[in-house]
């Protein structure tokens, strides 16, 4: 497979910013590009020199391990320049806005930014002010790009198609910005898309983006093909949403009775970090023949080195 | 001063009931001497020069009634200098200005500061509001009575809503004892916390927290059943949805009181708020299209009866942030009457509707003789080209503060000249 080739790839965007904003050929570039990287990475020698000379700031304005490691490691891996910022030592503690943050990063003339930040669209607020490309790593509850991708690619790996799935997503929608780009991709990519969850913790209009709504977990979970579990993101929950998390875990939880209701097939899956006893029964998550978290983590590396090439170019 | 004449005018005054095309004489005092159709070249002395407007429109000052001043506090962000370019540029005369400065216009003795700042600085006729409860804080009413014999023409919390009902009621029976207006910015704060845009399919994709319309309309419910018991002379201050008119609809008959829409509510809706444009992140949210046309149909219905622009001057600074940290507010004055006559061209609203929701409800609202051409009164008025098409440009807006919610807009119609007193304070 010809990793290193320079043959010249194109995308309609300049920056990643959210599923939404692209194209199903610009969605299938990057599958197809991450797929050659998923060997790479399993291969002895993991690194290569395509985005040499090249330098990527990621910028984590919220706490986060698998992703910001991702990010980094992906940078590594096809031998980018990698730094991350500290923001808890930053200027930013100290009042400086994001557009200034922005314009000092720019004078350093990085070739890409990847950011995370808590306020929806403050990664589109970035772009509009640097030079480089910039890859949105989560903003609020908005946009989770890679994310979604990364789903994509494993779902592919596994089920060699999306087309004509059934999908639940379940849990916590109103806060997932995974939830969000997951919808998008899903359905642009010809899957049949069913949110489950409790009407506190769903969207206004949700519907209209094309999907079937749930309050009924085991309705929502019939004949699935693969059901996508949310954190429950307690961080963000400002005023009582839920009366306890053992009543969420008793309607909400995934447990072997009501993955029953989905196919026998149906792999399980789950953004992370899992509150293992809340939205998962703990067995579940870690059943090697239904589970495929682990292998989401595994090609998210794939699906943002592809990402980091695509857009540095 | 010399007399002025102004002949061939297409004068609308609603309050007088004139829709003509006639002269206008304004006397040496800056006062009008006459007007309407009998003023015609045979009733000036040959030597007088006289204008012809060529069927131009003179309009009554425009009253606007929901204007914030940055002025305590804030100057940075507006003066009553500043304002008052801004008002001229855009045929405001009068203005209400809301109390939420720092410090809150919540006293008597601040209400002489403003009065004579308000005197010096300003161009055009500024009438203080003063806040209902004690540094806006919801709690404690401030002294109506003495406030209203200061000058106070009317009392708000501004940009904040009493929540507390048995409060509200008693605010209302105080209003009621000492005849003052009450003005209300209908939003329930436990419904809207944390709220940025209109709770629907736009918050949802773009991930932002919504304000839903039953946070207005429960407050106006609240506030018009408490109207039955403790009938007091209440304003709401602005509507933004269609259940919001619905339940005005369904008081109208049993209590009096009345109401107001800002112009942004009229003229957008929340598909503009696009790729996170702050400047159109307004309190309350622009709605839907559905919502959109329903206060359009109420005005057509008497239910709305005065247009305002929400003029909230914020600094730049305020609003290059993320869209959850940036302000809350777009700057309006200058183009409140542009884009009210967009109503007009597109067939929305009779024109003589639109001076009436501008001049003479608001007017009659406040009790103050202004907003009319009445003979006797000062010569506060303005010259309109209704036809004129111009494009707004947010580095041309006179106001300190640039942030308008329609820059680069397509508009029809601009202000020529304003007067005030007879005096000719703007020309364009």
């Amino acid at each position: 497979m010809a990793i290193n080739s320079n043959k010249a790839i194109k995308i309609s965007k300049k920056h990643l910013l959210g599923i939404q904003d692209l194209s199903i050929s610009d969605v299938n570039l990057i599958l197809f590009e991450a797929k050659k990287f998923i060997s790479l990475n399993k291969s002895k020698n993991k690194k290569i020199d395509i985005l040499k000379g090249k330098t990527q700031i990621n910028l984590f304005f919220e706490p986060s391990t698998r992703t910001q490691s991702s990010f980094e490691l992906a940078g590594k891996r096809l031998g980018a320049d990698v730094m991350s910022m500290n923001i808890t030592n930053s200027a930013i503690k100290k009042g400086e806005t994001l557009i200034d943050t922005a314009m000092t990063l720019n004078a350093m003339h990085p070739d890409i930014i990847v950011i995370r930040h808590q306020d929806s669209g403050a990664c589109n607020l970035l772009s509009q002010k640097v030079n480089c490309a910039v890859l949105n790593a989560g903003d609020g509850r908005r946009e989770h790009p890679t994310q979604a991708l990364l789903d994509a690619l494993t779902i592919i790996d596994r089920k060699n198609k999306i087309q004509g799935l059934r999908i639940a997503i379940c849990g916590d929608i109103l806060h997932s910005r995974v939830a969000r780009s997951n919808i998008y991709l899903l359905n642009m990519l010809g899957a049949e898309v069913n949110i489950i969850g409790p009407s506190n913790l769903l969207p206004k209009d949700i519907n209209k983006l094309g999907v079937n709504t749930f309050s009924d977990m085991k309705k929502g979970l019939k004949d699935c093909d693969i059901v996508m579990m949310l954190r429950l993101q307690n961080e963000r929950m400002t005023s009582s949403f839920l009366s306890s998390n053992r009543e969420y875990y008793e309607y909400y939880g995934l447990t072997p009775d009501k993955l029953n209701e989905a196919k026998n097939d149906a792999l399980i899956m789950h953004p992370g970090p899992m509150n293992r006893g809340i939205e998962i029964d703990t067995k579940l998550a870690d059943d090697i023949n239904k589970s495929v978290i682990k292998e989401q983590v595994e090609l998210g590396v794939a699906v943002r080195m592809a990402c980091l090439k695509i857009f540095c170019q | 001063m010399k007399k002025k004449y102004f002949l061939n005018a297409n004068i609308i005054d609603p309050h007088n009931s004139i829709e003509e095309i006639g002269g206008l004489i304004i006397n040496e005092e800056g006062k009008i001497e006459a007007i309407g159709k009998k003023v015609n070249k045979n009733n000036i002395p040959s030597r007088e020069k006289f204008i012809d407007l060529k069927e131009k429109y003179i309009f009554p000052g425009l009253v606007d009634m929901r204007v914030f001043v940055g002025e305590p506090g804030y100057e940075y962000k507006e003066n009553f200098k500043t304002l008052s370019n801004a008002a001229i540029a855009g045929g405001v005369t009068s203005v209400v200005t809301m109390p939420n400065t720092s410090p809150v216009i919540d006293n008597v003795s601040i209400v002489d500061f403003l009065k004579r700042r308000g005197r010096d600085k300003a161009k055009i006729n500024i009438f203080p509001a003063a806040s209902l409860t004690k540094n806006l804080e919801g709690t404690n009413m401030t002294e109506f009575g003495l406030l209203k014999k200061k000058g106070i023409i009317g009392f708000t919390d501004g940009t904040k809503t009493i929540q507390n009902t048995r409060l509200m009621s008693r605010i209302m029976r105080s209003a009621y004892d000492l005849d003052c207006l009450v003005m209300q910015h209908a939003e329930d704060f436990e419904l809207s916390k944390n709220g940025m845009v209109n709770d629907g399919i736009i918050a949802t994709k773009l991930g932002l927290q919504g304000i839903p319309d039953l946070a207005e309309k429960i407050i106006i419910e609240r506030d018009l059943t408490l109207l039955e018991d403790f009938n007091c002379r209440y304003h709401v201050s602005q509507i933004s949805a269609s259940k919001s008119v619905d339940i005005i609809d369904q008081k109208k008959d049993l209590v009096d009181f009345t109401t107001g829409v800002s112009i942004n509510n009229l003229s957008l809706n929340e598909n503009d708020v696009g790729d996170f444009r702050t400047f159109l992140k307004l309190s309350p949210p622009l709605r839907t299209e559905d919502d959109r046309v329903s206060l359009i149909k109420a005005i057509n219905k008497d239910l709305i009866d005065v247009i305002v622009s929400d003029h909230k001057p914020e600094d730049e600074e305020s609003k290059r942030l993320t869209f959850s940290q940036a302000a809350t507010g777009a700057s309006g004055i200058e183009t409140l009457l542009s884009l009210s006559l967009e109503l007009f061209h597109n067939g929305s609203v009779k024109l003589f509707k639109i001076v009436e929701l501008l001049t003479s409800n608001p007017a009659k609202i406040l009790k103050i003789n202004k907003g009319n051409l009445s003979i006797g009164n000062n010569a506060d008025f303005c010259i309109v080209d209704v036809y004129k098409p111009w494009i707004v440009k947010k580095e041309k807006i006179v106001s300190k503060s640039k942030n308008t919610c329609i820059d680069d807009k397509k508009l029809q119609g601009q202000v020529i000249n304003t007067f005030v007193k007879g005096e000719e304070m703007f020309k364009i």
